[in-house]
């Protein structure tokens, strides 16, 4: 079982990368504009598609 | 109204050019601390991805422009540039030109609490979901296999992560369910928050004890699984009445906006708030009169509907007292600001409003009222389930107080706490799809319960802009409405309104304050307006609004107009009738016609020429008598009656005003949307009734297993996100109803 004490420690590491991804998504104010982040989404920003 | 008027094309196209462009806003322009400049503005009419990009990129395509951001949700654009201030003109001109209203915004006065208050449920349900997946994988490792297999250190050292995790996410994420509760309680009240908090609390308190003690049992899963079931109901909840009613205050800032002021012959551009008692102020035909006021140069008419409920425009002149909020229609007019902006007839209806947002708060939400019922009820249980062990059957304290405890958590309603919200979210959505915005999830609640409808009459029951009605010839009406479309009067509109064809070109337009409008078509010269000045003096009177038109003074022809009621109406009162639902007219509008319209869509109960605070008082007595009010109406006379109704809804040609103090905003021409959204109230209070039966039902099972102390970690787990489901999956139903 001391295997645990490894893999426990990684688990929860990982898990809190995530959980740090999610509060800078918050920070940053990625859910303030939900409705149009789902249009923004459509938008061709690419503004030369020939040059790729 | 004042909506329909300012799409109407001819506007733009007529001498009232020139009224519609702001200037001003480099008296919004704020300076940052890096030495760009920023500016807030409100754009309406943004509605597709395409409209997004098109602000944007004009915007950015300026050579000084650093950054713009167009919120789409709430309209809020954001520019900051370096450089000049009154580039600040040139930017609100832009996005104008592109066909979008742009109104001034000062961001400090917007409302950011609720901005706050989501983000903190977000991170709160954030880190409760992070910490029960892994208190979960941990739990699972416990619950499979048995403390001999396992050993006991091992189950220790899991129990004690699970405890290192879930401790500080309790004092986290609990904080909303803890905060409310305290707040109840010191009030010496109780809501649903005082059993939920009890229950985590308790529930790890108890957890932390066995762990210590090497025990058996803990509940950690428990109590995040909760914390995280009731916190994805309380986002839910806060999503759905997110943009409940404005504030007075936002109230105000819809009328915020510019006003030409002239001082010394000078003329310049002032925010309406600003504006003081004895300015002069200008007000271009078309354009909306800033404060109330005495006329002191020019002849006119202007459009009152917005404020008395009258179709028809009044002619004023010098020395005539005229109200923030009416329609110049016709001529120049200048005006001295007899009472500042917080001192007008609108100012009065804000402060209506206000009285009537007090009366609102006393609602109890369905919710609250199960809580009431319920957190007694569930408190007596584990107190008896605790005295039941210890004192009669002599067991342990510590294990008297685990089974109370599980009493508890397994009665704490992960099932109640998302009855209603769930069913709200999903009830407003399918709304949504159809045209119909809800604006605050309760205003379902207090839609279905409803047992009077009380409409207002112009642009209500009506359309709200003049149609012809009777016999009339096709060739003079083109004529006619080639000449109408010069001018952004009611009738004139509702002459080209009628009219489905190709207009001819006018030439030498003018418009004759007080009578009507002359040109020349095809070299004749022809005339439109009032009897007295080109009309026949020995007709007949009409019920209906006449206009006449000659073409030389042998040939005078009448168009009669009125405005149209809408197509559906009578159905809809019907269809209330038929649901036990009365109906009544309220209006400000003169007798005859409030009747002629009342019978058209058989409506018995009617009133005529009531001011707004006598429409406000109407409302009242109706809830004095106990009953059930919804409101329908789009005028700024309606708003006072708007809030203080148990439940409004407003047309989406409603102004601004109206829009804002109303629960739900219906688009399109139909008035059978008022009942639709009537009629899925109702199928969506009956699921959440079935909600709550389910929780009722599920806690009939639970509970005696809990008092009989059989319930595990695990059988507590299964059966909280089992009824969680099970209510999910119930309502969801509601996409079957059409």
């Amino acid at each position: 079982m001391s295997v645990l004490m490894y893999l426990i420690p990684i688990a929860l590491f990982l898990g809190l990368i995530g959980l740090c991804a999610f509060i800078w998504t918050l920070k940053s104010g990625q859910y303030d504009d939900l409705d149009g982040a789902a249009h923004r989404i459509l938008i061709d920003d690419d503004e030369n598609p020939s040059d790729s | 109204m004042e909506q329909l008027a300012v799409s109407d094309p001819f506007r733009v196209r007529g001498q009232l050019d020139a009224a519609n462009v702001e200037t001003g806003y480099q008296n919004l322009v704020k300076k940052n601390d890096d030495g760009a400049l920023s500016l807030n503005v409100i754009v309406s009419g943004v509605h597709c991805a395409a409209c997004i990009q098109k602000i944007e990129g004009t915007l950015k395509a300026q050579d000084d422009i650093e950054s713009v951001r167009l919120n789409f949700s709430s309209g809020q654009l954001a520019i900051t540039w370096k450089g000049n201030e009154d580039r600040a003109n040139d930017f609100a001109a832009l996005v104008e030109g592109l066909g979008y209203g742009v109104k001034p915004f000062d961001p400090s006065t917007y409302d950011t609490a609720q901005k706050k208050e989501e983000r903190f449920l977000l991170l709160c349900l954030g880190v409760a979901g992070f910490a029960l997946g892994n208190i979960m994988l941990l739990s699972v490792g416990v619950w499979s296999t048995s403390a001999e297999t396992m050993g006991g250190a091992t189950r220790d050292f899991l129990h004690w992560i699970s405890a290192i995790i879930a401790l500080p996410t309790i004092v986290f994420s609990g904080r909303p369910f803890f905060r409310s509760a305290l707040k109840a309680l010191s009030k010496a009240q109780t809501n649903m928050d005082v059993p939920i908090s009890l229950a985590i609390l308790l529930a790890s308190g108890m957890s932390l004890f066995e762990v210590i003690n090497h025990g058996e049992h803990v509940f950690f899963d428990s109590a995040v699984m909760l914390t995280f079931f009731l916190l994805v109901g309380r986002f839910l909840d806060f999503k759905a009445r997110q943009s409940a009613r404005s504030s007075a205050n936002d109230l105000l800032k819809s009328v915020q906006g510019f006003a030409t002021v002239i001082e010394g012959g000078k003329t310049s551009r002032v925010l309406i708030k600003d504006l003081q008692e004895g300015m002069i102020v200008a007000v271009p035909a078309g354009e909306t009169i800033p404060a109330d006021g005495e006329i002191i140069e020019g002849r006119s008419t202007i459009d009152t509907s917005l404020i008395t409920g009258e179709t028809l425009p009044q002619d004023v002149e010098k020395n005539a007292y005229v109200h923030a909020g009416t329609l110049n229609l016709s001529a120049p007019l200048k005006v001295q600001v007899a009472k500042a902006a917080d001192d007008t007839l609108l100012a009065d209806i804000v402060k209506l409003m206000d009285q009537a947002g007090q009366s609102q708060a006393a609602y109890v939400q369905i919710a609250d009222k199960a809580a009431r019922l319920y957190t007694p009820v569930v408190h007596v249980m584990a107190i008896a389930a605790f005295c039941g062990w210890f004192f009669l059957a002599g067991m342990a304290w510590q294990d008297a107080l685990l089974i109370a405890v599980t009493v508890l958590i397994i009665t704490c309603p992960c099932a109640l706490g998302l009855a209603v919200p769930v069913v709200q979210v999903l009830s407003i959505a399918r709304l949504m799809k159809k045209g119909i915005f809800v604006k605050s999830g309760d205003a379902l609640e207090r839609l279905s319960s409803i047992d009077t409808a009380v409409f207002d009459k112009t642009g209500t029951l009506t359309y709200g802009e003049l149609r012809i009605v009777g016999p009339h010839n096709p060739q003079s009406l083109q004529v006619a409405a080639s000449l109408a479309a010069a001018s952004s009067h009611p009738v004139s509109r509702g002459l080209v309104n009628s009219f489905a064809g190709e207009l001819l070109q006018v030439d030498d337009i003018r418009e004759i304050e007080g009578c009507g409008l002359s040109g020349v078509i095809n070299d004749q010269p022809v005339k439109l307006g009032s009897r007295a000045w080109c009309g026949d003096e020995k007709a007949p009177a009409s019920d209906h609004i006449e206009i006449w038109f000659e073409t030389d003074s042998a040939n005078k022809t009448r168009f009669l107009l009125t405005d149209v009621v809408r197509e559906d109406a009578a159905q809809t009162v019907e269809k209330f009738d038929k649901a036990g639902v009365g109906s009544m007219l309220l209006s400000g509008d003169q007798k005859q016609i409030v009747d002629a319209v009342a019978d058209k869509v058989g409506i018995e109960k009617r009133m005529a020429q009531y001011d707004p605070a006598q429409k406000f008082r109407e409302i009242q007595a109706l809830q004095n008598d106990g009953h059930k009010v919804l409101m329908v109406g789009d005028g700024l006379n309606d708003a006072p009656v708007l809030s203080q109704a148990d439940v409004s809804i407003a047309p989406g040609t409603a102004i601004d005003l109206a829009q804002q103090s109303a629960d739900i905003v219906f688009l399109g021409d139909k008035l059978s949307s008022v009942y639709e959204a009537y009629a899925l109230s109702q199928t969506s209070q009956k699921l959440v009734l079935q909600n709550f039966a389910l929780a009722v039902i599920y806690n009939l099972v639970a509970v005696p297993l809990a008092v009989a102390g059989m319930v595990t970690p695990l059988v507590a787990a299964l059966a909280m996100s089992g009824s969680s489901l099970l209510v999910i999956a119930n309502s969801f139903r509601i996409k079957f109803f059409t």
